[in-house]
């Protein structure tokens, strides 16, 4: 080996102490950009193999009933490729030894194989077997959350008729990814789930031999959806059809891809600024390293080794360190991403994972942290480079300082000695000294941001479940019923309140834009289920026109003062002009809100409820939960409680894990970040403290000054820190808003504090640690030989 | 030696000023020299009378404000960075007052570090005996005493075997009898090697050791004085 190369591992050698601290800076941040892109790659190219395989359908429709035959109409239809009919039902459940509401979608498949589109994924046992009334297939989720197997028996109220069903099979399929009941935001496997039975079977229940009321097809190459189901909604629509959609509004596909892509933005956008933050530190690491050296470069040109030698010996070692922890970064990486892929695996149910690390991923980490380190190393040789190698032969000119800004101001009888040294050195070093606070500032705005997260989700729920929807229960009829049903619920025991509700299936229209959803109709001041505006305080809902969420005014493109056409798709379908006259704050969700009056002029059926907004004696829950399953008329019986924990396990949850994650990584980058300054600063200076303990100053007194300046720089970059994290957490807020759920920035003092708290933690830290070197600081060895 | 055979370099009114801003310093004032072959030259003056500067200027460190420096016939002053740096590689060894050994390299990698890119060097080890340190070849320079590390330095300065050997101060920072250690490699060097040896001190007895000894004061030659009896380093005392 080359003298110089010598050189360079035993230089890698010495520094072993900071080079580790840069690498588990490197690596926190490589590994945290691997894992994170690689999972959200993973989860996406399985989703579309899991989609292509067990072909999922691009548009659905269901209606009341339609013969068999137009089955191949609609397969007629140009830009339709494939078309599949089912039979599809909504019905309530009894399974042994949980007494709690329990509903289910049965949907029919083949009895000779699978279907042609939305193909089941069978885990366990079968399909169903031909002329087999009591088999059933069921969605794994539903089956593990009730410990069913294969054999098990569950009832169900089919038509009115209580029927055994024995579970052949257990299985999953693309588009039942997540179960949401009808209704609901976010499904709930305790209360409802996805049943397959065989279509002679459960069409034979319900009178639909020879005919369907659920249809899913596919596109031919290059057809438009849009123009697909204007054509098929004309076929539908005398069938009781509420309009055809595509897979954006299919409930399962749209939350999971929602989902994704939430996953897709944080993964990208914030272990970036971790790396970014690695990369940054790497670079000032680097540029100190190399300027500690600038005799040794003199020594070497003054020799006769050519500029771009020594540059090169430079570079090389930092590529050692950059590309080493990339490496190991890469590597840690790709580890835990194949473990976190198979716990989403497992959380999203998906048969079977296509793990995917992109090269372009693992090259932008290579670049970033390789081209930061070579910039750092670039600059610093050029800058040692520079000089002329006569300065080799002469001892180093003691830095220049002058007064600081106290002292000119007068102010300096108010400082000691110690302190006057630390603010001299920051002023002196103010870029070096600029640099670490942006550093531990991004490390603070990391935690900031993740800290915020918990924040946002308590606070939507405190406004959603607490403010807006305050009851315990949500009863749904089947059909529109007279008012009496609420009086009817309320003489029910342990119902405290009954709150009446209209609501009723509805495309609303702006020009080119439509958007499918229901309106709901409320008393004029509703005590139970109120609307809210940007302030959080109820509105009152006024008794003509339609308050619509903002998302949903946005979808629109509407304000208040102008009109909707609603096109109304309960029974017979007609359109009215209807203004809007305000706007609600809502962050689960869209909605449009009448006054029930209102709702029932527009639907037009006269004085109808859909269904009651419940507050209940918890005492008498179980008995009220009997009854109300009892009443055939009751369509859905869905708890607040379970909503939220709902929400909380399927939205909140993956982000939740996610910024648990950064939040970590921003602790070790903070902690990086503190160590490798203080470090930097005692390998600059050692030979100044060492003569100061000659002098007679203690330990305590020079840990002070080194220790001092770096207090400071962590009290400036706390506050900023706050700055960016703010700015990050609104940022993260925007871009990871949907149509259906949009993020308040909430930011709470408890998150500053502890953001606060984990900085000043690494810096305690990594203060400790070079007190340790401090304390062993060699006296006679720093002043023996010159610098 | 001083027969005027063979002139290694020759100065021509050589000045150096820098540039403070405020206020120019002269450094050198007009030198005008020549350096013969195999040659053992002292440049003697006070602190701060242009030694260095000269000295640089010869190897190639630093150029010249005004005048030329040739060696062998090249003008130094003409020549670009790239060429000098050539220069230093192949003809120049350095010894510098504070040894300025690379701390990372032991005794031994020190001086292959020069001979790692020298043309036609010796081998380490045979410049670390020529200073009567081969035993030491493994130690670090913390592992050294100062005139254990100058001689290193020394070792490194001529392992490359250079044309000419340029010493800024090398007993400065060594109290005598360390440094009359020093120069006796020095010397050795010189008479074995035959390399010209120009050696830089404040200190007068020092000059009693050389062919020529050139007195500076504030960048110009006051007198040259040479020597009938060079005197061995060993018989020297301050
Ligand atoms: N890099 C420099 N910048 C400014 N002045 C310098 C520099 N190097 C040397 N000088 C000045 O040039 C003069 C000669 O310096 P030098 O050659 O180092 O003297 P010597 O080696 O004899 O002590 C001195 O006045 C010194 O202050
Ligand atoms: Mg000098």
């Amino acid at each position: 080996m080359k003298a110089i190369d010598t050189k360079m591992v035993r230089d890698l050698k010495h520094m072993r102490g900071q080079i580790i601290a840069i690498a588990f800076v490197i690596v926190a941040g490589v590994s945290v950009y691997v894992t994170m892109a690689s999972v959200s790659d993973t989860l996406q190219t399985t989703l579309q193999s899991y989609y292509a395989d067990y072909r999922f359908a691009d548009g659905f429709a269901s209606l009341r009933r339609a013969p068999q035959g137009l089955a191949e109409r609609l397969q007629e239809v140009p830009g339709v490729n494939q078309v599949q009919t089912r039979v599809s039902a909504v019905v309530n459940l009894e399974i042994a030894g949980f007494d709690q509401p329990v509903s289910g979608q049965i949907v029919s498949i083949p009895e000779a194989g699978q279907p042609v589109l939305n193909r089941l994924f069978i885990r366990e046992g079968r399909l169903v077997r031909h002329g087999r009334e009591d088999e059933v297939v069921l969605n794994e989720v539903f089956a593990e959350t009730h410990g069913l197997r294969l054999g098990d028996t569950l009832t169900a109220i089919i038509s009115g008729r209580r029927r055994t069903l024995t579970v052949v099979g257990i299985a999953l399929s693309p588009e039942f990814l997540y179960q949401v009941q009808p209704g609901m935001l976010f499904p709930d496997p305790e209360r409802f789930g996805v049943l397959w039975m065989g279509h002679s079977a459960l069409a034979a229940a319900y009178g639909m031999q020879g005919a369907f009321n659920d249809v899913s097809f596919t596109l031919a190459p290059g057809a438009r959806l849009q123009a697909v189901i204007e054509r098929l909604d004309l076929l539908l629509a005398p069938y009781g059809s509420q309009g055809a959609y595509g897979r954006q509004d299919q409930i399962s596909h749209n939350l999971i891809s929602e989902e994704l892509n939430q996953l897709e933005i944080m993964a990208f956008m914030l272990p970036l600024i971790v790396l970014a933050v690695a990369a940054f530190l790497l670079n000032i690491v680097v540029r100190r390293q190399i300027s500690l050296q600038r005799e040794q470069i003199a020594v070497l040109k003054a020799f006769g080794y050519r500029d771009l030698a020594v540059a090169l010996h430079y570079v090389k070692m930092v590529l050692v360190i950059a590309l080493a922890g990339a490496a190991l970064g890469t590597g840690l990486g790709v580890w835990m991403g194949r473990a976190m892929a198979e716990l989403y695996l497992e959380f999203f149910h998906f048969p079977f994972l296509v793990y995917r690390l992109d090269w372009p991923v693992v090259l932008t980490a290579a670049a970033l942290t390789g081209g930061a380190s070579l910039t750092g190393a670039v600059l610093a040789a050029q800058r040692a480079l520079r000089l002329p190698p006569a300065e080799a032969m002469r001892p180093a000119p003691p830095a220049t300082y002058r007064p600081t800004i106290f002292e000119r101001l007068g102010l300096q009888r108010l400082l000691d000695q110690p302190t006057r040294i630390i603010l001299r050195n920051l002023e002196r070093q103010w870029i070096k000294a600029s640099l670490t606070v942006v550093g531990i500032a991004s490390a603070c705005a990391i935690l900031v941001m993740g800290l915020f997260w918990g924040d946002v989700f308590e606070h939507i729920i405190q406004v959603q479940y607490g403010l807006a929807q305050r009851q315990d229960y949500t009863v749904t009829f089947a059909e529109p019923t007279s008012l009496s049903a609420i009086h009817e619920l309320r003489s029910l025991p342990g119902v405290l309140y009954a709150e009446p509700l209209r609501s009723f299936p509805v495309r609303l229209k702006n020009g080119h834009r439509s958007y499918h959803t229901v309106i709901e109709g409320f008393p004029p001041d509703p005590y139970l289920r109120r609307v809210i505006d940007a302030d959080l305080q109820p509105l009152s809902i006024p008794a003509e026109g339609l308050l619509l969420t903002q998302n949903l005014a946005d979808i629109l493109e509407v304000r208040p003062g102008e009109q909707l056409t609603v096109e109304v798709m309960e029974g017979r379908r007609y359109e009215r002009r209807v203004p809007i006259v305000g706007l609600a704050e809502q962050f689960l969700g869209v909605g449009a809100y009448m006054s029930m009056e209102a709702a029932n002029r527009l639907a037009g059926q006269g004085a109808a409820v859909s269904g009651a907004f419940l507050l209940i004696d918890e005492r008498h829950e179980a008995e009220l939960m009997r009854a109300l399953q009892n009443r055939p008329a009751v369509a859905s019986i869905v708890s607040r409680d379970r909503a939220i924990a709902a929400y909380m396990d399927t939205a909140a949850e993956t982000l939740l894990v996610f910024t648990f994650i950064l939040s970590l990584f921003a602790g070790v980058v903070a902690l990086g970040v503190v160590y490798n300054s203080v470090r930097i600063s005692l390998s600059e200076r050692d030979r100044e403290l060492a003569s100061m303990r000659v002098l007679g100053f203690t330990r305590g007194e020079i840990a002070y000054i080194l220790l001092g300046e770096m207090a400071v720089l962590v009290l400036v970059a706390i506050p900023l820190g706050f700055g960016m994290g703010a700015v990050l957490s609104a940022v993260s807020a925007e871009s990871l808003q949907t149509e259906m759920f949009h993020f308040p920035v909430i930011l709470r003092g408890g998150t500053f504090a502890l953001a606060a708290t984990v900085v000043l933690i690494a810096a305690l830290l990594s203060a400790l640690l070079v007190r340790r070197r401090l304390n062993r600081l060699d006296l006679v060895g720093v002043l023996k030989t010159r610098e | 030696m001083t027969d005027g055979s063979e002139a290694v370099f020759e100065t021509r009114g050589l000045t150096k000023i820098y540039d403070m801003g405020e206020v120019q310093v002269h450094a050198l004032r007009g030198i005008d020299l020549k350096l013969y072959r195999s040659e053992l030259v002292v440049l003697l003056g006070a602190s701060g009378s242009g030694k260095s500067t000269l000295v640089n200027i010869l190897g190639g460190l630093d150029t010249a404000t005004a005048g030329h420096v040739f060696y062998r016939g090249t003008d130094l002053t003409r020549a670009a960075d790239r060429e000098l740096t050539e220069y230093r590689r192949n003809y120049v060894g350095f010894v510098f007052q504070f040894y300025n050994l690379i701390p990372s390299l032991t005794a031994l990698e020190n001086v292959a570090i020069v001979t790692d890119i020298a043309k036609s060097p010796m081998k380490p080890m045979e410049a670390l005996e020529l200073v009567q340190l081969a035993d030491r070849a493994d130690h670090f320079p913390s592992q050294l005493s100062g005139g254990q590390q100058q001689r290193v330095a020394i070792a490194r300065a001529i392992a490359k075997r250079p044309a000419v050997l340029l010493c800024d101060e090398p007993t400065g920072a060594l109290d005598s009898k360390t440094g009359v250690v020093v120069l006796e490699a020095l010397e050795r060097v010189n008479r074995e090697l035959g390399t010209t040896t120009v050696i830089i001190t404040h200190n007068v007895v020092q000059g009693e050791m050389a062919e020529r000894v050139i007195h500076l004061k504030d960048g110009q030659i006051t007198e040259t004085h040479h020597n009938e009896h060079k005197k061995k380093p060993g018989e020297l005392t301050w």
